[in-house]
């Protein structure tokens, strides 16, 4: 068997996890900030890609991407770069779609923090930086956590968009998602399922984690509400 | 130490129009929810930004619209200490008591004041407790104790028990007044108890509507409250509408009774009576009154006096110890409404 595909989709999902990471937390605290109205359309526009159809995030970064398209011809003049059909753009496809994931968890995670710590911080000296950082995240921590295993086990999933921008090449765009349907359209069940077992045991564990994870902070704050 | 406040914000319908000036006292703010107290304060510390008007701590501007002075809540060195106590959910207690020290810029200095105020607090072993370990007294402590760490110039203190379980309020105040007595500052209290702003301040400022309403020592206040809102605050019971119906008297609209008042040139929109104003047997304004209902408290009994005439809307509430009800009840009493009783009252 050859392991590529699950390499590349371990890849694919880590990059494209830590890109959303820093871009959804930023998107999710100046959103957070914002008044109604715009908060209102920003939170729409930053939403869609979890409710389009992948193949139309597909399409669309197609539409830019492409060689013969404004940005992708761009790359390709400048600094003679593709943006698709290799890793890194099914990272960025990935990184779009997985994006909405990250902003909500994040934002709900802001939204839901007392501002009277950061308030009664502020007056007891404590410098806005030392607020974000030592008081903030680590109230909000267990929404961005949370936001990060998810945005990453749907990273693992992804294949409508991943496969419209990068395509599939074995040895170097095929991911697991890919691999199964082309392997099922040649006729290779026993490899398919082989590879859907994989992908099962993947997705379990890391939803798995995912309730250990909350269970064992639902516990810590059992005790210390004691 | 003093502080000087003008100052004016509106949000949403709302509009906060304070003025204030207190010394080396304890100044509590009275009013309803909603009227305005922790803003002021919120606005005092910073974290809220004033439309217009000043502040200055000890002759120092810390916020002046015009000449477009806003110091950073940080800089501004006054303690605020909120409703909810706002401790760091995820810091110890002696760390939350540290990172009120974060001014001290030597660490081993921190650590010391951090120590002093556990030990002066009681609160030694429950150091390396979350907040949400603690009771509700201790988290005040806890949060007391944070606040003073950061060496304020003026205490602000937002309703600072009503977290806490009515039983421990009373040892909480009392501690709350050492605080106090130590801090020997300016003391602003915000609260909405009449009983806890009588035991703790030196002054008190009615608040109303977003408007400081009427601002005296507490004796002053209690004794001639002067608008309606502060007759209410101040745990008046009986409030009547009146008319004027010569120079001296009023009539009562609610009680259906004409009475002679004590201040004759006094325009008044309300009559107040508090429950223990009341005296049985004749004297002056004495009627007659039929008991429509007996409410038995703890201490004391409630009388609900009708008095004769069938123009009576309302019926006036009347306390008396249990001893003196129980020597005099019956149906029908005579009892009479003092003039140096009366609290005459604007809108």
């Amino acid at each position: 068997m050859d392991w590529f595909p699950l390499a590349n989709s371990l890849r694919i999902a880590a990059v494209s996890t830590g890109v959303t990471f820093f871009l959804g937390i930023l998107a999710a605290w100046h959103a957070a900030r914002l008044p109604r109205v715009w908060k209102g359309i920003l939170d729409a526009a930053l939403t869609l890609p979890l409710v389009l159809p992948p193949t139309v995030v597909g399409y669309l970064l197609l539409r830019l991407l492409g060689p013969r398209r404004i940005l992708g011809a761009w790359a390709m003049e400048a600094f003679g770069v593709r943006l698709t059909m290799n890793w890194q753009s099914a990272a960025l496809a990935t990184a779009v779609v997985i994006f909405p994931l990250m902003y909500r968890t994040a934002r709900g995670a802001f939204e839901s923090f007392d501002e009277n710590l950061a308030r009664s911080a502020q007056t007891l000296g404590l410098s806005d930086a030392y607020i974000f950082w030592r008081i903030r995240m680590p109230c909000c921590r267990q929404g961005i956590l949370a936001g990060v295993v998810l945005s990453f086990a749907r990273a693992l999933g992804e294949y409508g968009a991943t496969s419209m921008v990068a395509g599939y090449t074995p040895g170097r765009t095929a991911t697991i998602s890919t691999t199964v349907y082309q392997l099922w359209r040649t006729n290779n069940d026993a490899l398919a399922l082989r590879w859907v077992l994989l992908n099962l045991a993947i997705s379990s564990a890391v939803l798995l984690a995912v309730n250990l994870l909350e269970k064992r902070s639902g516990a810590g704050a059992e005790g210390r509400r004691r | 130490m003093s502080i000087a406040v003008r100052l004016i914000k509106s949000l949403g319908g709302f509009r906060l129009e304070t003025e204030l000036e207190a010394g080396n006292e304890t100044l509590a703010l009275l009013g309803a929810s909603g009227c305005g107290k922790s803003m002021t304060l919120q606005c005092i510390a910073g974290v809220v930004r004033p439309d217009q008007g000043t502040i200055q701590v000890d002759g120092e501007v810390l916020f002046d619209a015009k000449r477009k002075i806003n110091l950073p809540p940080q800089k501004r060195h006054t303690g605020l200490m909120f409703q909810n106590y706002a401790l760091f959910p995820h810091m110890t207690v002696l760390q939350n008591i540290q990172a009120g020290a974060a001014g001290e810029r030597d660490a081993a200095r921190r650590r010391q004041t951090a120590f002093e105020l556990l030990e002066r607090f009681g609160l030694e072993d429950l150091a390396r407790r979350c907040p949400a370990q603690l009771s509700g007294g201790q988290r005040q402590r806890a949060a007391l104790a944070r606040v003073l760490a950061s060496k304020p110039r003026i205490l602000m203190l937002d309703e600072p028990f009503s977290a806490l379980d009515s039983h421990l309020r009373f040892s909480m105040e009392q501690e709350m007044r050492r605080v106090i007595r130590e801090f020997a500052g300016t003391v602003l209290l915000v609260s909405h108890d009449r009983d806890e702003v009588f035991r703790m301040s030196d002054r008190i400022a009615v608040m109303g509507e977003g408007r400081v309403e009427r601002i005296g020592t507490k004796e002053e206040v209690f004794r001639s409250p002067g608008t309606r809102n502060a007759a209410v605050l101040t745990g008046c019971k009986n409030i009547s509408p009146v008319q004027r119906l010569d120079c001296g008297h009023i009539y009562a609209r609610d009680w259906g009774v004409a009475l002679r008042t004590d201040r004759p040139g006094e325009g008044a929109d309300w009559v107040g009576l508090r429950m223990h104003g009341i005296r049985p047997g004749e004297g002056e304004n004495s009627f007659l009154c039929t008991v429509e209902e007996v409410v038995e408290n703890p201490f004391s009994y409630t009388v609900m006096l009708r008095p004769d005439g069938n123009r009576c809307r309302v019926p006036i509430g009347w306390e008396l110890d249990k001893k003196t009800w129980e020597k005099i009840r019956g149906g029908r009493q005579r009892v009479c409404l003092p003039p140096e009783e009366l609290l005459l009252l604007k809108g």
